[in-house]
Parts: structure tokens; C-alpha cells; sequence
């Protein structure tokens, strides 16, 4: 039994290394791009294409000129550093014209409003997006818009707190009411209640407010609005409102009451059905003659309001998307557990819709943050073409086309990449299954 | 007996419209209702008195009157002697055009993106993944405005095509040729691609409506129908065939015949050839000219939707689970049918409604060809039109109507669709 023949080994054998083939680089290089004579092929014409692009980029990035007066001085440094016949990227043109890209022609002395409501703007989304911040930091959210219209617009604080008052004044009738006439019924009166004091008390306790308290800024103008302040001011708006907006008509359209349930289809078939350029277009030019003649009001506000729409009516159909794919039981358990249907809407439906839509919704966010380079077509100054249009036209700088393409392509590549990524954050966060 | 939660029965009290839950829903509604017909008739009200006011009426008896302003890419004749009505239907058209081949560009273009994507290649993964990543975050606008910027300002003019006997004996070359064996010249007027041509034409039929038909046109087509009608004969027979002995009848080399050996003999009969464009002394002549308009707006719609249709096929390609192929493999059938038979019916739920819906979208975003000057249905009706007859309410009512129209019929086949293949649930 003990007895072990010489040539058969007692102790194990150190483990050899891999084969070279199967480890590191060359391992990876086989199994990620030449696993076979399709793989190859096609990495090769990766490749032949990554250069081609490199090849094609790289010179003329490697040739930028950051100073420079004119697109003729840039060409001629170029020229001068690199040979007669080099290319090169003239970005003095965004080093001289970038506050006009980003805020228009709001006047430069103000600045430091935009700046403030800027930084702000991150103060008052954070306890929204995080939910590790305190809930406390709400009220700042909650603020936030009021305190945004005043700094950028200007004029006396007590418009905007006035305003504010009317929301609580809301507020404090629907809390009140809500038990004894229902949600709708209670959202009505206070909607009615506020628009009283909106229309009949604002103006009056403003005036005398302003008279005991002059505080106020020096007013901007709309239309000295432009750049990606316009476009921000346009998609952070169009965003706020049109999220519960859509719910409502999602929550409309499968509604069991058959006038709010037409009302809603045919707003969002209406809506979806049309390109937003028209509708644009109808804000510009047929308001005048569905309003009484002599009412003017704010460009911006109005494609404000058309834009809400238009993202309100795609998020109604994602968020029905959301409550379609809800299995029946969720709904027949919040019956059963004897919830009424806001009760069963807040608790059961809606957590779970709006999970299932997240992905929806921020694409269509996506969208619509992109849409907002369409006012351009109603004589707004968006930072596309606008702007751009604007730039182009200084004899400086003619001839310039890449230059601010790139510039404004990249701040939206940046706003509109981080929101993707913020919805997958969420979608892996709110995950419940599958840990 | 009654049960203590049993409703009063009393009679009727009116604080029961808001305070009792059966009828308040009625109330509700009710209440919308008339809101709703009171803020119409207000807004239409106001429309009648503004109208009254500038002394203008609402009727469309212009689109019956001259339109006078020239449309430079019409699908069928027109003058600017024309009416307004048939500057529409070009602007309708022109809009349909670009639309059409941008959904087939993009699906292609988008198909393949999406399937590469998912390559286990890790340099083209990446490098797709950076082509969606790209079109899909920066506005279309962007797109359409660097392509048409491009192609109007980086182009050579005409005259760097010409090549003199001067230039020859000189021994100097041209500064710029033409692509794929002469047959397209871009240049910064428009690109210029050889055209088919027939050496014994048919001629052509006029319909009514000034709208001529192409005789060879429509027999290439009858002949390709019948073809294609021979071909499905011929499908159904080898079937039949295989059903009844069990062998499949060879059809390897009758279908490409059946199928292109008729048009093929047609078109020589017709004596087909290709009208290449040839450089003569300002521009090109020959071939026909595509404007750079309808270029950059086809390209900018086909790079920005595909990028959408990727991330439709990737997903409904994911969405298919593994264990689907492993089963279809585990019953014996090859790779090519598991596709059509398993992979295909399932994912194409998955990714037909959205992507009929990112068709929709290319349609309705086909109305930005007004950043190049393409003329599309905006820019007759809702442009030209609209500002030389000043009926802003008319022109945008019905620009509204037809591109209503469109979403509709789309979004109607789409439910049809969704219909068919629901998946059945209790």
C-alpha cells in the first residue's frame, strides 16, 4: 500500500504559467477583434477608419489658434507657424464671442445674475436627483423658479413673491378641501382661488409694496435673451411643467370619464400629430388673432408654453406606455387594500409607471432640449442658428463654419450625454429585481 | 334588509354633485366640458372679431389663384403660372420625397449600426457606440445646417472639373473629379449623377392634372411585378413539390433568373444607358442635378434617425432572451431558420412600433428643410404662399391638417399592427 513506485510523484507539480496565447494582451487582442476572418476583416476596416478620422482631425486641431482678431489674422498665423498650405482651427472666434453663445445679448454688466442663478439652478435640482440630500432642501426647489424669473427678468421682488403667495394660497385651499370634496374638485376651487388673488390682489400689493420697499433689479428685455441661457431657460421650463402635465393627460387618457378621456386624446393625437415648427410658428404668428386684439404677450413665454405642450404630450404617451405595462393585479390589490383612485395613484401606480417610463421620459427630455434650437425660426436668438447666423455675419469672421458648429454641437453633446447617464443611474438604482 | 353603508335613499340633494362620489365624476366632467366650450368659443370669437377687424375673411379660394414664385426641385411640372393649390401639392410632394428615402436610408444605415453594435468586436462596438452616442445627443438642426454649410462651402465650383487641352499639354491635372467611374460630380451648386436613360423610348402619357408618366418607367415596373408574381409561382410550386415527394426541386439558379432576366432584356430592348453629366464651359450638363438643399436635409435625417433606429434594434435584439435560440437549436433547426422562424417574429414586436414611430418622426422633422431652403410643405404653403397672400390662419390650418394627416394614417397602421401581434393576456 505504502509501497509507491520511483517514477510515479509524490508531491504535486507547481501550476505551469498559461500558454501566451491565452493571457494578457494577446489573449484580449484574439478574443475582442481576431477571433476569426470576419472579425479581422472588420477590425481592419475599424481601423482603417479610426486613422482615416484621426489623420483627417488631428492637423487641424494641432493647428489651433486661440488668438487672433479676425479669421484672416488666424489663417495668417497658421500660415506663418506651419507652412503655407497647413489647416488649422481658429477658436479665437469662440474666445471672442463666447458670452454671446452662451447668454446673448443680456447685458454684460448683469452678468453675475446669470452666473447666480446658474450655480443656484444645481442647489435647487440636487435634493431632486439625489435622494441621499436632505428632503428639507425641497423648499429651495420648490423656490427655485420664482427666484430664477426674478434674476434673470429683473424688475420689483414683489411680483415673484406675490405670485408665490398665490401658489401657497393654492396650496392651503387644496390641503384644506381635499378630504371632504375630492382631489379634482379641491385642485379646482384653490386653482380658482389663486387665480383671483393673481389677477385682483398682485397688482395692488405690489404697488404698495414697492412704495413701502423698493427692491428691485434692472429689468432685461426678452429679446436680449439668447444663446444657451435661451435654450436652458426654454428645456429647464418646458421640463418642470411638462412632467406632471403628462401624467395627467396619461392618467386622462385612460380615465373612465369619457369627455376628459376625448379631450385628452385628442390634445396629444393633436399635438403629437403636428411637426413643432408649426406650432411654433402658430405661437408666432396666429395668437394675434385668437387673443383680444391689443393683448401682446411675451415671445419667449409663449414658446415657452408651446414647447411645454409639445413634451407634455410625448411624456403623456410614455407614461402610458408605463401604465399599460402594469399588470392588472397592481391595480385590482390597491382596490382591494380599498385605496381611492389618487390614493392607489400615488402609492402603487405612479412609483411604478414612472419607473418603468424613466428611460422614456429622459429621451424625450433629450428631445425636446435639442428642440429648443428651433426658435430660431421664430426670430429668437437660439445659439445654433441664431447666434451662429449672427457670428457669421461679422466680416471678421467670415468664412468661419466648423468652429462654432463644433463649440455649441459640444455643450449639447454634454448636457444632453449626462442626462442619458443620469437615467441609467436611476434605472439601476430603482431596480428591484435581479440584484 | 339594508346594509348600514347603503346610500340614502332620500331623494336627490344637490350637494350630492360634489360631495357624493357617484355623481361626482359626472360633475367633474360636466364642469370641463363647459369650460372647455366656453374657452372655444372665446378663442373663435376673438378670431372673428380680429378678422373683421383687419378686414380680411377665412376662405380658401386663394389656393385657386396664380402663385408666381418659383420652386426649384418639382417632382411634376410646374410653372410659376401655376396655382397656389399645385405649389402645395409639390411642397407635399417634395416633403413625401425626402421622407420616403430618408426612412429606407435610415433603416438601412440603422439596422446596421444597431447589429454591429452588439458585434463582439470590440473596436467596432466602440466605434458605433460613439456613432449613436454622437447623432443622437446633438440636435438635428446642427446636422442639417453643417451639411448643407459643407456642401455649398467646401465644394469646388464647377469650373475646377474642366479639363482643357491647354491644361494637358501644360500636363497639369483638373483641381477636382468626378466620383465612381464619372458617374457623380458634387459640386458647390448642387450634385450632378448620371441618369438612366432610353435610346428607343416609349415616350410618355400625360394623366390629367399635368402629370406625366414615363411609358419605360411603368413597363420596367409591369415587368418586374410579373416577375416577381412568377417567382412566388415558382416558390410555391417547389413547396408543393417538397411536400408531396419530400425533396426540394433545385431553385438556386431560376430565381435570379425569373427575377432579372426580364428586366434585364427589357431594359437592353429599350436600349438603356446611363446620361452622364459632362463638364461644359460654367456647369455640368447631362444627368440631373440634385440641389444641395435636398442633399443635406437627406443626409442630416438619415445620420440623426439611424442613430435612433440602432438603439430600437439593439434593444429588440437584447430583448430576445438566449434560452429562445438555445431552445431553437435544442429542436434541430439551422441558424438561418432559428432567425426567421424564432428570433425574427419575436424581436420585430419589440421593434416595429418604435421604430414606425421614429418614421413618424423623420416626416414631421423633414419640415426643418426651411434651414437649407428646401421646399417642402413649409416652405410653399406655410412659407411662399403664407407671405404673398398674408392668410396666416388658412395656410397654417391646413399645413396642420395634412401633416395631421399623415401622423394619423402612420400611427392608424401602427395600431393596426400592435393589434395583430398583442400578446394575449386575460
Amino acid at each position: 500500500m505504502t509501497e509507491t513506485s520511483s517514477f510515479v510523484r509524490t508531491d504535486m507539480l507547481p501550476p505551469a504559467p498559461p500558454p501566451v496565447s491565452q493571457t494578457g494582451v494577446i489573449k484580449w487582442l484574439r478574443e475582442n477583434l481576431f477571433s476569426g476572418p470576419l472579425n479581422t476583416t472588420l477590425t481592419l476596416c475599424g481601423l482603417g477608419f479610426a486613422i482615416w478620422l484621426v489623420q483627417a482631425a488631428a492637423p487641424w486641431l494641432l493647428h489651433s489658434v486661440w488668438n487672433a482678431n479676425s479669421q484672416n489674422e488666424c489663417r495668417s498665423i497658421i500660415a506663418e507657424t506651419w507652412g503655407p498650405e497647413a489647416t488649422g482651427a481658429c477658436w479665437a472666434i469662440i474666445r471672442a464671442r463666447w458670452h454671446q453663445f452662451l447668454f446673448g445679448f443680456y447685458p454684460m454688466d448683469q452678468y453675475w445674475r446669470i452666473y447666480v442663478t446658474f450655480a443656484a439652478l444645481f442647489v435647487a435640482i440636487a435634493p431632486v436627483l439625489f435622494a441621499t440630500l436632505p428632503r428639507r432642501m425641497l423648499w429651495l426647489s420648490l423656490l427655485y423658479p420664482l427666484v430664477a424669473f426674478w434674476l434673470l427678468w429683473g424688475g420689483p421682488i414683489w411680483g415673484p413673491v406675490f405670485t408665490a403667495l398665490g401658489f401657497g394660497l393654492w396650496a392651503a385651499v387644496f390641503l384644506a378641501l381635499s378630504v371632504r370634496l375630492g382631489v379634482v374638485v379641491a385642485a379646482g376651487i384653490g386653482l380658482v382661488a389663486a387665480a383671483v388673488f393673481w389677477i385682483y390682489g398682485v397688482g395692488a400689493l405690489e404697488a404698495s409694496m414697492q412704495s413701502v420697499l423698493p427692491l428691485a433689479l434692472p429689468e432685461v428685455d426678452s429679446d436680449q435673451f439668447g444663446g444657451f441661457l435661451l435654450a436652458l431657460v426654454i428645456g429647464v421650463t418646458a421640463i418642470v411643467v411638462s412632467l406632471p402635465m403628462g401624467v395627467l393627460l396619461a392618467l386622462g387618457r385612460q380615465s373612465d370619464m369619457l369627455i376628459i378621456k376625448s379631450l385628452s386624446v385628442g390634445f396629444i393625437e393633436f399635438i403629437r400629430g403636428v411637426p413643432l415648427i408649426t406650432l411654433l410658428f402658430t405661437a408666432s404668428l396666429l395668437l394675434q388673432y385668437f387673443l383680444p386684439s391689443g393683448t401682446s404677450f411675451d415671445l419667449i413665454l409663449r414658446v415657452v408654453i408651446l414647447v411645454t405642450f409639445f413634451a407634455a404630450a410625448y411624456i403623456a404617451e410614455v407614461i402610458r406606455g408605463g401604465l399599460a405595462a402594469l399588470p392588472r393585479g397592481q391595480y385590482e390589490a390597491a382596490d382591494a387594500l380599498g385605496l381611492d383612485y389618487w390614493q392607489a395613484q400615488r402609492l402603487i401606480i405612479m412609483p411604478q409607471a414612472l419607473k418603468i417610463s424613466i428611460p422614456g421620459i429622459v429621451s424625450t427630455f433629450i428631445g425636446m432640449f435639442k428642440d429648443t434650437t428651433l426658435v430660431a425660426f421664430v426670430g429668437l436668438m437660439d445659439p445654433l442658428k441664431g447666434i451662429s447666423t449672427v457670428v457669421r455675419a461679422d466680416l471678421n469672421w467670415k468664412g468661419v463654419y466648423w468652429e462654432p458648429y463644433i463649440f455649441v454641437a459640444v455643450i449639447f453633446f454634454i448636457f444632453n450625454f449626462s442626462m442619458s447617464r443620469y437615467s441609467m443611474f436611476l434605472e439601476r438604482k430603482l431596480k428591484r429585481d435581479h440584484r | 334588509m339594508t346594509l348600514a353603508s347603503d346610500p340614502p335613499k332620500d331623494g336627490f340633494r344637490l350637494s350630492m354633485l360634489i360631495y357624493d362620489t357617484r355623481f361626482r365624476s359626472v360633475t367633474i366632467q360636466v364642469i370641463v366640458l363647459v369650460l372647455f366650450l366656453a374657452g372655444l368659443f372665446w378663442l373663435l370669437n376673438n378670431a372673428y372679431v380680429n378678422l373683421e377687424a383687419k378686414g380680411k375673411d377665412f376662405n380658401f379660394s386663394f389656393l385657386w389663384t396664380r402663385a408666381g414664385y418659383d420652386i426649384a426641385q418639382t417632382l411634376i411640372p410646374y410653372t410659376n403660372d401655376d396655382t397656389h393649390m399645385r405649389a402645395l401639392i409639390e411642397g407635399l410632394l417634395n416633403t413625401l420625397l425626402v421622407s420616403v428615402l430618408g426612412c429606407i436610408c435610415a433603416t438601412i444605415l440603422g439596422v446596421f449600426v444597431g447589429v454591429l453594435r452588439l458585434s463582439h468586436n470590440w473596436l467596432v462596438a466602440r466605434i458605433m457606440t460613439v456613432f449613436v452616442e454622437t447623432f443622437r445627443n446633438i440636435p438635428l438642426l446642427l446636422w442639417i445646417l453643417l451639411m448643407g454649410t459643407i456642401l455649398s462651402e467646401t465644394r469646388p465650383s464647377p469650373r475646377d472639373f474642366r479639363f482643357t487641352e491647354a491644361m494637358q499639354a501644360a500636363g497639369e491635372t483638373p483641381k477636382a473629379s468626378m466620383w465612381l467611374f464619372d458617374t457623380i460630380a458634387v459640386t458647390n451648386r448642387g450634385t450632378n449623377v448620371a441618369a438612366p436613360a432610353f435610346s428607343n423610348s416609349l415616350g410618355e402619357v400625360v394623366l390629367p392634372g399635368n402629370i406625366p408618366v414615363s411609358l419605360n418607367a411603368l413597363a420596367l415596373f409591369a415587368v418586374l411585378a410579373a416577375s416577381f408574381w412568377g417567382w412566388r409561382r415558382l416558390m410555391a410550386r417547389a413547396k408543393a413539390v417538397q411536400e408531396a415527394t419530400g425533396t426540394r426541386p433545385a431553385t438556386w439558379w431560376q430565381t435570379p433568373l425569373i427575377l432579372l432576366g426580364p428586366v434585364v432584356a427589357v431594359s437592353l430592348g429599350l436600349g438603356f444607358h446611363l446620361d452622364y453629366p459632362v463638364i461644359t464651359r460654367f456647369d455640368f450638363t447631362g444627368g440631373f442635378q440634385m440641389l444641395h438643399s435636398f442633399t443635406a436635409l437627406l443626409i442630416a435625417l438619415t445620420i440623426y434617425t439611424s442613430a435612433f433606429i440602432a438603439e430600437i434594434v439593439r434593444a429588440g435584439i437584447l430583448a430576445i432572451s438566449k434560452g429562445q435560440t438555445e431552445a431553437a437549436y435544442a429542436l434541430g433547426l439551422r441558424p438561418g431558420r432559428t432567425m426567421n422562424l424564432v428570433i425574427l417574429p419575436q424581436a420585430l414586436r419589440v421593434i416595429v412600433p418604435p421604430l414606425i414611430s421614429q418614421y413618424l418622426n423623420l416626416t414631421k422633422n423633414s419640415s426643418l428643410a426651411i434651414a437649407v431652403s428646401y421646399m417642402d410643405l413649409r416652405g410653399t404653403l406655410g412659407g411662399i404662399t403664407l407671405n404673398q397672400t398674408g392668410r396666416e390662419l388658412e395656410c397654417m390650418l391646413l399645413m396642420m391638417l395634412i401633416y395631421l394627416t399623415i401622423s394619423l394614417v402612420i400611427s392608424s397602421v401602427m395600431n393596426l399592427y400592435n393589434k395583430s401581434i398583442k400578446l394575449k393576456e386575460r
